[in-house]
């Protein structure tokens, strides 16, 4: 493990046993567990390079609970790590030692359903998918659809801020979130937006979103749902090299065409995927794009057609359209399996998620190349051509010394590149711990210094989610000094905080 | 007070806030002063943002456009249309609003005043479309969040706050806002004569259609010269929104006949969304946010009070023009779950009721800490708000 936590403190630790009795005071029964074997499920999430059994989990079940948990937590200077589903791939829950992991799942309710306004009431601990099962009886759906969605929670989708591969058109969970119920490390309860589109005031909500659990717990949140379209085909589009799926890409996005979904996959990945699953996808291209187009039926023809004529004029080595629901399924088969099949390669992966400029594409992916051979790891790459967001997937085998750390290097390589292209560390995995290092590379020590002051007027004590998002997090009386032009220091008599 | 010079780049800025800080003086930035108008009259000395002007870099193909915050609405909205592009959240000049010509809202306005139009209901808002920015905080630091490419999730999302920020967090020096291809083809269809509550229910259905209704508003008979008419826009490529128009049709025809609007007459109910012109100009205006649902209750209860409003967003935004008390206005809205801005205020409610809809205790001690956050001495809390 080469990511350093933050120090443990022993005397939480030593107090260990009165801090398990006082939160059973709070939530009885089997919602407070502390035996050993029954930590050891907790001790990672998706990020399963990195394990550590948390001092206790705690398991409420209504927010009066999460309120009593964290006020008394706050009170007695316990950090708290909450945690959804556990499918980070950021390590966003990884727990901490002298840390109550504060799990979400027993908050599993849709409180509401109105098809009227186009909106869910659903509680943190309800997956993603099980959001699109309770409308999509009525025609409609959910838009952010991380490919974890059969398992991953609302709750999780608000801390990670979590996309999907249809997030070009629709966007992200934040542009999906209307209103939230917040509780504050204080443990006060507090109500953010609503069911109305604009929230009054400051935007906390947006400001919630995708804040890795550094801020509060979300007990509830307000989704915007969607009409279903009326019909979805997909397109697969092979090319000879990858500057030209490039190209095809930008000149799709030029010509108007915002296509509900744009994949790419290098050769790597589609041997992989077509070993794995027999979607049919031609081995003697260099890359192959997926592109889906939905809408009315009217518009997914027109759409195609010009789709059509455009990668041809890129030099297209083939172009497949779908013919029924059955096909289009088969299509997409083999780049939702692309981890796992990946994954049988070697015993090990480990899933990058860097955006950059389209245009940088080709440059990027020949440096990852040489990176590969620098590092002596095979990677294979999947990219949500769309909106820029690449997918390497490094293979390694944590067996053998020394290779753990050799792709978090190339790793942190292939991140460092993606700034330095201009574009950015992390597209819709998070933060984490896992690139919680980098953070350097994109943003000044003033930048994240004025991002803590945000987390500081949650949370002073620092309580929610340390060692997260921060490579170094100054104790908020620190960050209160001023510093100003001309070493005037104004307002002495100001209180800091 | 006196303009302190016209800054022309970040770091003249940081020396406008640092001598600010020293002075103990309050700033209060200004950029084109189309929405001036807005909250309280106050005193501070001005930070005029207009030097600030022009675009960094624009790049069509990746969606992205880099701007520096003073520079025109106008002229991002022909720059974008050159390149058949649009920001799809349908930003207007509230200058009208206020008597005043269009042309003066600049960007950095738009953005901080999260300025979104009619479009708004399907294409998101200014929060949802600003990327990342560059900023100087009240502590007199540049500083800089989110990212230039369309997809980023890395640290806190700051440009939330930045939109609809007001000039309370910072003054914006950069910003990166995502673009959309404009739609090639656009038509209107009016239904008429609807009741507020059948308009509600119309478009209700319509948004929860297939037909991909871009937007969706209601005027009442009281505002026009003859019968009510509720509209909805649909856009596109041609066979899409053809297909989409006959689909409206039948899903509709309960409420009646639905019929496409001629395009100037089309443009002229969309652009009286954004001046409000049908409201007068006499008596204050509001902005009340809601669940659309709710829409024609709240409007109900000013049907006796010598009011006027139209429904935007599917009814979610009711611009209203009444004399009633500020603090009914803000219970019919908070009544419903709502939250009601006073957009322009007249000699009666002016310095009496504050802009913004006041926050539960909760929400605006956090409030009150993240902009400390920000501007910890409160150079940027003019009072106006």
């Amino acid at each position: 493990m080469s990511i350093s936590m933050p120090p443990v403190d022993s005397s939480v630790i030593a107090r260990r046993a009165a801090i398990v009795a006082a939160l059973r005071g709070i939530v009885p029964g089997e919602g407070v567990i502390d035996g050993d074997d029954c930590l050891r499920p907790y001790e990672s999430d998706g990020l399963t390079a990195y394990r550590q059994p948390p001092l206790a989990v705690v398991l409420p079940e209504t927010t009066e609970q999460v309120a009593q948990v964290l006020a008394w937590c706050h009170r007695n200077k316990v950090k708290v790590v909450p945690r959804g589903a556990g499918t980070s791939l950021s390590g966003g829950a990884l727990p901490l030692a002298d840390a109550i992991l504060l799990g979400m799942a027993k908050f599993n309710r849709i409180l509401e359903i109105d098809y009227d306004d186009r909106l869910v009431v659903a509680q943190p601990g309800v997956t993603n998918l099980a959001v699109t099962r309770a409308v999509e009886g009525r025609g409609f759906y959910y838009a952010p659809d991380p490919s974890s969605q059969i398992a991953c929670s609302i709750g999780g989708n608000v801390a990670e801020n979590s996309g999907g591969v249809h997030c070009l058109k629709y966007g992200l969970t934040t542009n999906n979130v209307l209103g939230c119920e917040l509780v504050t490390i204080e443990g006060e309860v507090l109500r953010l937006g609503g069911g109305q589109l604009e929230a009054a005031g400051m935007d906390l909500v947006g400001l919630v979103v995708g804040s890795e659990g550094l801020l509060g717990v979300v007990t509830e949140v307000t989704l915007r749902i969607l009409p279903a379209p009326q019909t979805a085909r997909a397109m697969l589009i092979g090319f000879a090299d990858v500057e030209a799926a490039g190209q095809c890409v930008a000149d799709v996005i030029a010509a108007g065409i915002i296509p509900a979904g744009m994949e790419m996959m290098d050769r790597p990945a589609i041997h992989a995927a077509e070993a794995f699953v027999g979607a049919g996808y031609p081995l003697d291209v260099e890359a192959l794009l997926i592109v889906e187009l939905d809408g009315t039926l009217a518009e997914c023809d027109h759409l195609i057609g010009e789709v059509e004529v455009i990668a041809l004029a890129n030099g297209a080595a083939g172009v497949r359209i779908s013919q029924n629901e059955q096909e289009r399924i088969a299509f997409w088969a083999g780049r939702k399996a692309a981890f796992p099949a990946v994954g049988r390669l070697a015993p090990d992966y480990y899933c990058m998620d860097g955006t950059i400029p389209r245009k940088r594409l080709r440059e990027v992916l020949e440096r990852i190349g040489e990176y590969s051979n620098r590092f002596g790891l095979e990677v294979a790459n999947v990219f949500h051509a769309g909106d820029g967001n690449l997918h390497p997937l490094i293979l390694y085998d944590a067996n053998r010394p020394g290779e753990l750390d050799r792709a978090e290097e190339f790793g942190n390589a292939i991140l460092r590149l993606c700034v330095e292209v201009g574009g950015v560390l992390t597209g819709e995995h998070g933060v984490g711990v896992e690139k919680r290092d980098l953070m350097p590379e994109m943003f000044t020590e003033i930048d994240l210094q004025q991002q803590q002051r945000v987390k500081c007027a949650f949370d002073p004590e620092l309580l929610l989610n340390p060692g997260k998002v921060f490579p170094r997090l100054h104790r908020c009386a620190e960050l209160g000094r001023m510093h100003v032009h001309g070493g005037a220091v104004p307002y002495p008599d100001l209180p800091r905080f | 007070m006196a303009a302190i010079g016209i800054p022309s780049c970040e770091h003249d800025i940081a020396d406008a806030v640092a001598d600010a800080l020293r002075d103990r003086a309050k700033l209060s930035i200004a950029g084109g002063g189309s929405k001036a108008g807005i909250g309280r009259r106050v005193v501070a000395r001005e930070l005029p943002m207009t030097g600030l002007s022009g675009v960094i870099d624009y790049d069509p193909a990746e969606l992205v456009l880099t701007v520096r915050p003073g520079t025109p609405l106008a002229e991002l909205v022909s720059l974008l249309a050159a390149k058949s592009q649009f920001f799809a959240f349908d930003p207007f000049d509230h200058g009208p609003i206020f008597g005043l010509a269009a042309g003066s809202a600049t960007i950095g306005g738009i953005v901080s005043a999260g300025v979104a139009g009619s479009g708004r209901i399907s294409g998101g808002s200014a929060r949802d479309h600003l990327l990342g920015f560059r900023a100087v905080s009240g502590r007199a630091e540049i500083f800089a969040a989110g990212g230039k490419v369309v997809k980023n999730v890395t640290g806190f999302d700051l440009s939330k706050l930045a939109a609809q920020s007001w000039g309370r967090l910072f003054a914006l020096t950069e910003l990166t806002l995502k673009v959309m291809p404009r739609p090639p083809e656009q038509v209107t269809l009016v239904l008429p004569g609807l009741t507020d509550a059948d308009a509600v229910r119309a478009m209700s259905v319509a948004m929860g259609s297939q037909a991909e209704v871009a937007a969706a508003a209601h005027f009442p008979a009281a505002v026009r010269d003859s019968e009510s008419a509720t509209i909805l826009r649909i856009h596109g490529f041609g066979p899409s929104v053809a297909a989409r128009q006959r689909m409206l049709e039948e899903l509709l025809a309960g409420f009646g006949r639905l019929w496409a609007a001629r395009t100037d007459e089309a443009c002229g109910m969309w652009e009286s969304l954004a001046t409000l012109a049908p409201l007068g100009a006499a008596s204050p205006l509001w902005r009340i946010s809601v669940r659309p649902r709710r829409a024609a209750e709240v409007a109900g209860d000013f049907s006796d009070r010598d009011s006027a409003w139209m429904f935007d967003w599917a009814g979610g935004l009711i611009w209203l023009a009444t004399d009633a008390d500020p603090q009914f206005v803000r219970e019919a809205a908070a009544r419903r779950g709502g939250h009601a801005t006073l957009v322009r205020a007249n000699d009666a409610t002016g310095d009496v009721a504050p802009a913004f809809h006041p926050p539960a205790p909760g929400i605006a001690a956090l409030e009150q800490r993240v902009r400390a956050a920000f501007d910890p001495s409160g150079v940027f809390q003019t009072g106006r708000f």
